[in-house]
């Protein structure tokens, strides 16, 4: 009974300080918040754009938000070029930036992962050929690559998902296999190799969830870095391809008339801004609660 | 030292050597140059005449050992667009990119070196929030949108300096600005760290005991010590920076290797693409080179593992 008593009144003490210490930290607050915004936004919206993001109302170009003496309540972040709503637009590129962070990091997580835990675990030969192939990864300049590859294969959003998940597995890999190895070193590895588990069972009970508060803050990083970068590739006019509302797209777009009408360019490049840092707070924040020793 | 050094040239070598295979093998097997080069009325003969006469319908490795014979002595091959070396048109385009990136890293190390030391001596102060924000600010800025902005304001607006071209230094501020600016939360970081690490040592505290007065302490005993890793990270700031050259040359128009990258890719020039992944590649590998001998030699712990 006392034994149930105290270990309930553990797990309590272990779970508010773990609450303490989200809800105390401001970064992971305020970031959490934007993103949480900004995935609602994305879900819901057909839901909640005031008007279809593709729609060329020629009659209606360049109309400027409604801050603007011009401006009207019809089109709240007034129209581009072609006369689509501002708004809209920007609602529907949420969609974009996530969905192209998310893919990436989901297959540059499993890329790196992978290489990083078993360059960890197995050591010697593994780990030699794995940090040679970091070493090659790291040498090869990605926004160069990633260009070169999309003019050739034709730029869409899958394709920009499988060139950024494909080029950015460097820092999972490299995080996981110093992770791995300080894990492998630890007494309950060699218990568990003394009763004679089998590597797949070490691997997946006793180095994975142990390393996978590293891999989530990796994993929040690495969606803002393909985010960043899916707005550069399409602002370079080799990423996400028009109509699509890419946020980079959006600037890209815009840049021609900047001069006269800066809003073009100032909106889309808030939004972006916004989101990509509210996820570096998140990631930084989760380092600081889930191991603060790695800060920096 | 030495067989340390050797031991780092050898991988060096070896990872140059993969990286070419790569990026030939990349443009290799996702495109096909005598359509390109025949261009969009060829019939199917002409096509096929070109492949013979460039030999394109040869083996990949026979061709890729081909390409890097002839590309260790120099010889990228011919542009399909400017119709000239390749290997040429590269080292006239580099100077630009190499002043860029000179200049843009001074002034992140200017910037960035001074904030990091500043808030190490006083952890939690004003001056690490400031350094902190400003920071976390500049890793979510993306840099071709922070460029615009740049023109808008100081071209537009304020009508100080020029929006694009190459031709006097003043072209070269903004560039400079956006380019520097993208390594500096990284080099103050780890500057912060290093001599919070340093500052938090027995010598330090020992010097500080014999009477030394703070100021030779902070920059003759700590600096030196916390600037090793700053160092290297540089190099490879540095190396990075090439890439993102692409993205502000083009902006900005400067006429250098970057905008030269873009221009070959959007022409499908695939000589020229191949030739600068492997310049800005081997460049990194230089560079990384470089930075880990001068590490070795002020670290010797790194040189004996």
């Amino acid at each position: 009974m006392s034994e149930i008593n105290s270990k309930t009144l553990e797990s309590q003490t272990k779970s508010s300080v773990f609450r303490r210490r989200v809800f105390g930290h401001q970064g992971v607050m305020i970031g959490a918040a934007i993103v949480l915004a900004a995935v609602l936004i994305a879900l819901s919206a057909p839901l909640i754009a005031p008007h279809d993001p593709y729609y060329q109302d020629l009659l209606n170009r360049l109309v400027p938000p409604v801050w603007d003496s011009r401006g009207s309540w019809e089109h709240i972040l007034g129209t581009d070029h072609l006369g689509r709503d501002y708004l809209s637009r920007l609602i529907y590129g949420a969609r974009i930036s996530l969905l192209i962070g998310v893919g990436a990091a989901l297959i540059s997580g499993l890329i790196g992962t992978v290489l990083g835990v078993a360059a960890g675990y197995f050591g010697g030969r593994v780990d030699m050929v794995v940090t040679f192939m970091i070493t090659v990864r790291l040498s090869m300049p990605v926004v160069l690559v990633a260009l070169a590859v999309v003019a050739i294969v034709g730029g869409s959003l899958q394709v920009v998902i499988m060139v950024l998940g494909f080029l950015l597995w460097d820092r999972f890999a490299v995080v996981m296999r110093s992770s791995t190895l300080q894990i492998r070193s630890m007494d309950y590895v060699a218990a568990a190799q003394a009763v004679g588990c089998s590597t797949t069972r070490i691997l997946t009970t006793e180095i994975m969830p142990n390393v996978v508060n590293n891999l989530i803050v990796i994993a929040t990083l690495e969606i803002a870095h393909a985010i960043i970068l899916e707005a550069a590739l399409s602002f370079l006019g080799l990423g996400v391809q028009p109509p699509l509302p890419s946020w980079g797209l959006m600037v890209s777009e815009g840049k021609d008339m900047m001069l006269f009408e800066p809003w073009l360019i100032t909106i889309p490049g808030v939004a972006l801004f916004l989101l990509v840092l509210a996820i570096n707070l998140l990631g930084d924040g989760a380092r600081d609660i889930t191991a603060p020793e790695n800060r920096n | 030292m030495l067989y340390y050094t050797l031991k780092r040239l050898g991988l060096a070598g070896l990872v140059a050597l993969t990286v070419s295979f790569i990026s030939f093998g990349l443009l290799y097997i996702s495109s096909d140059p005598a359509i390109a080069m025949a261009g969009e009325t060829a019939s199917d003969a002409d096509i096929e005449a070109i492949r013979q006469l460039y030999g394109f319908d040869r083996p990949i490795l026979v061709q890729y050992f081909d390409w890097l014979q002839r590309a260790m002595s120099g010889d990228l091959g011919k542009s399909y667009y400017f119709r000239t070396d390749v290997s040429a048109l590269i080292a006239e385009r580099l100077s630009t990119t190499m002043t860029l990136g000179v200049s843009a890293i001074t002034f992140a190390i200017v910037l960035s070196v001074p904030l990091g030391v500043a808030a190490a001596i006083r952890p939690n102060s004003v001056i690490d929030r400031i350094a902190l924000f400003l920071s976390v600010m500049g890793q979510a800025l993306p840099s071709f949108w922070f460029a615009l902005m740049l023109i808008v304001f100081l071209s537009v607006t304020f009508r100080l300096l020029p929006t694009s071209g190459s031709d006097t230094w003043q072209h070269f501020i903004m560039p400079t600005i956006v380019l520097g600016y993208y390594a500096a939360p990284a080099i103050m970081r780890l500057t912060r760290t290093g001599m919070l690490e340093v500052l938090s040592t027995d010598y330090i505290r020992t010097a500080r005991a014999k009477g030394l007065r703070p100021r030779v302490v902070l920059f003759k005993h700590a600096l030196r010590n916390a600037v090793i890793p700053v160092v290297s990270l540089t190099a490879v700031q540095f190396g990075f920076m090439l890439g993102g050259s692409i993205v502000v040359e083009t902006i900005f128009a400067l006429h250098g290797a970057g905008f030269l990258a873009w221009e070959s890719i959007t022409r499908n020039d695939l000589p020229t693409v191949q030739g600068l992944i492997l310049v800005f590649s081997l460049f990194y590998i230089v560079l990384t080179f470089f930075a880990d001998l001068l590490n070795a030699w002020l670290d010797p712990r790194i040189r004996i593992n």
